[in-house]
């Protein structure tokens, strides 16, 4: 599936849901489902440091796709990230780079977006298109 | 006893719904909200004497001037300074700190030492280490115990004749314990070291004396108590004030300027260069004024009344943790729950209309100390309500619900 499926997919998803509690409630379980990272990569290299929360993002190459492990200390920003990985992991570079992220804003968490809590979820997004201008500029050399 | 809903019918923002739900304001040590009459007082400076001060001899500009002196007075007079000018305009606490760390990089030299506290604010822990830097000095911090209670005995040992400058808050912003400041204040003297105290958090719910404290310095900000943002207050013993250098160059600073040689304004406009936060300063002088009409007695027995009723509602839920359970507290309540994350209860109680702050409070030195990542911060004032504080225990207990 290419990113933009995905990303309907979980818009379709959400779009069942009432009310925030519901789509919170979803948030969490997804956090609560979401593999963990090996732990030799929660590093304070791989830390992404949010004003709020603490999130760690690995990413590797695996053939022409990048596949993306996380984990966090909150469960919440853990569930933003499984939607994340499963928007983005396992795509390749040049797609991943392409992408727009309006989707989050479509299933309810603009407020994530805000600058307070931008630390959190705008930098793990920075950082998904960081890793794959990375992969990108290593592979076209 | 105060009339409580009179109070919030004053405060136009706290009838506004958050999310759906009417909001439940516990975020005031970040910043208090504003009275009708400080909004209309800000409205009416622009409206009728907006001008330039200390420089005009036009009519409108003696007006603003004559508000934003009357002002100062008024904080003089709030605050118990000796001189009006004593009383520097800064554009917060923040400020205030930075312009005597700034004053203090000419007196400290290699060997001094600087003490500050584990429970401060990083903008009374940073400028402070920036200042050791530059001169040598060497920066000592008075530890705390489990309950969030500076040790008194650990402050004594780290005095010495080296000591040239204690700082310390009056009241910590992330914990609300009221520090033992005027203990501090005369044991430093005695070792001939200045003091600052870092006042943010205590100007809401108390009116110091500073004269009695016989502090050198006490900080604190504006928008904190009822007034506007960008405003705040330096007091400085006026012999300080003529020791310590100008913070910042610029206009109204200055006596007489020729190309070979500047010599500079008296107090206290040595000290604030440039056009001021007018309107902001003038404003101010109206927060007061209204703080002092509800009454500085009132607000502290209905704050601790919060308090104590807080604490114990939430204690009740199980798994929650209170941080800073010493005695002497201002109305303030950092709590955790077992497990769970102070973000993810921080965020789902936003969802029901609860402003409170979450994450280490610009205080990290304390969340280190208790091994956490954060808390939850639940900060009251004159104008919130018990009601209220049920609808945050009921938030907090629905949030650990969904988590769990």
């Amino acid at each position: 599936m290419t990113i933009k499926e995905i990303q309907n997919e979980i818009i379709d998803e959400f779009s069942m849901f009432d009310d925030w509690m519901q789509r919170y409630e979803y948030i969490i379980e997804l956090g609560k489902s979401l593999p963990l990272i090996n732990e030799e990569y929660k590093t304070d290299e791989n830390l992404i440091k949010g004003c709020q929360s603490k999130v760690w993002l690995h990413g590797e190459q695996k053939d022409d796709k990048i596949v993306f492990t996380a984990d966090s200390d909150a469960i919440l920003t853990k569930g933003i990230i499984a939607i994340l990985i499963r928007a983005f992991s396992n795509q390749n570079a040049e797609d991943i780079i392409n992408a727009d992220t309006e989707f989050i804003d479509e299933i309810g968490l603009k407020e994530h977006l805000s600058a307070t809590r931008a630390n959190g979820l705008v930098s793990m997004i920075k950082n998904i298109k960081m890793y794959a201008l990375a992969f990108n500029a290593k592979n076209n050399n | 006893m105060l009339d409580i809903q009179k109070i919030r019918a004053e405060f136009p923002i706290l009838s506004q719904k958050v999310n759906g739900k009417p909001l439940v304001y516990f975020d005031n040590g970040a910043t208090s909200q504003k009275p009708q009459i400080v909004i209309d007082a800000e409205v009416k400076y622009y409206q009728e004497i907006n001008a330039n001060i200390h420089r005009g001899v036009h009519t409108l500009s003696q007006l603003a001037t004559d508000a934003y002196e009357i002002s100062r007075g008024k904080v003089q007079q709030h605050i118990n300074a000796k001189f009006a000018h004593e009383v520097l305009f800064t554009s917060g606490t923040t400020h205030g700190i930075n312009l005597v760390t700034n004053g203090f990089a000419s007196i400290l030299k290699p060997g001094d030492e600087v003490i500050v506290s584990s429970l401060e604010h990083h903008s009374n822990i940073v400028p402070w280490q920036m200042l050791c830097e530059k001169t040598g000095a060497t920066l000592k911090v008075i530890p705390m115990n489990e309950d969030g209670e500076l040790i008194m005995e650990a402050f004594d040992a780290l005095l010495s004749e080296k000591t040239k400058v204690v700082t310390v808050n009056h009241i910590s912003n992330a914990l609300g314990i009221i520090n033992p400041i005027k203990y501090i204040i005369d044991k430093a003297h005695a070792v001939g070291a200045a003091v600052l105290i870092d006042g943010a958090q205590a100007v809401p719910h108390l009116k110091p004396n500073v004269q009695e404290l016989d502090c050198d310095f006490y900080a604190f900000s504006g928008h904190k108590m009822c007034g506007p943002t960008g405003t705040g207050i330096l007091y400085g013993k006026e012999a300080w004030l003529n020791k310590l250098p100008p913070y910042q160059g610029g206009g109204e600073m200055i006596k007489e300027v020729t190309f070979e040689k500047t010599t500079y304004a008296d107090l206290p406009h040595k000290f604030e260069a440039g056009t001021p936060n007018i309107a902001g300063g003038i404003v101010l002088g109206t927060a007061i004024d209204y703080l002092n009409s509800v009454g500085f007695e009132n607000i502290q027995q209905y704050e601790n009344e919060l308090l104590e009723y807080a604490t114990k509602r939430l204690l009740e839920i199980e798994g929650l943790k209170i941080y800073g359970t010493g005695k002497n507290k201002a109305s303030v309540v950092s709590f955790n729950i077992d497990g769970i994350h102070p973000y993810d209860i921080g965020s789902i109680i936003d969802k029901l209309g609860i402003a409170v702050r979450t994450g280490h409070h610009c205080a990290q030195p304390i969340m280190n100390f208790f091994c956490i990542p954060g808390t939850i911060r639940a900060s009251f004032s004159f104008y919130n309500t018990k009601e209220e504080i049920d609808t945050m225990v009921e938030a907090v207990k629905k949030a650990k619900t969904m988590l769990s």
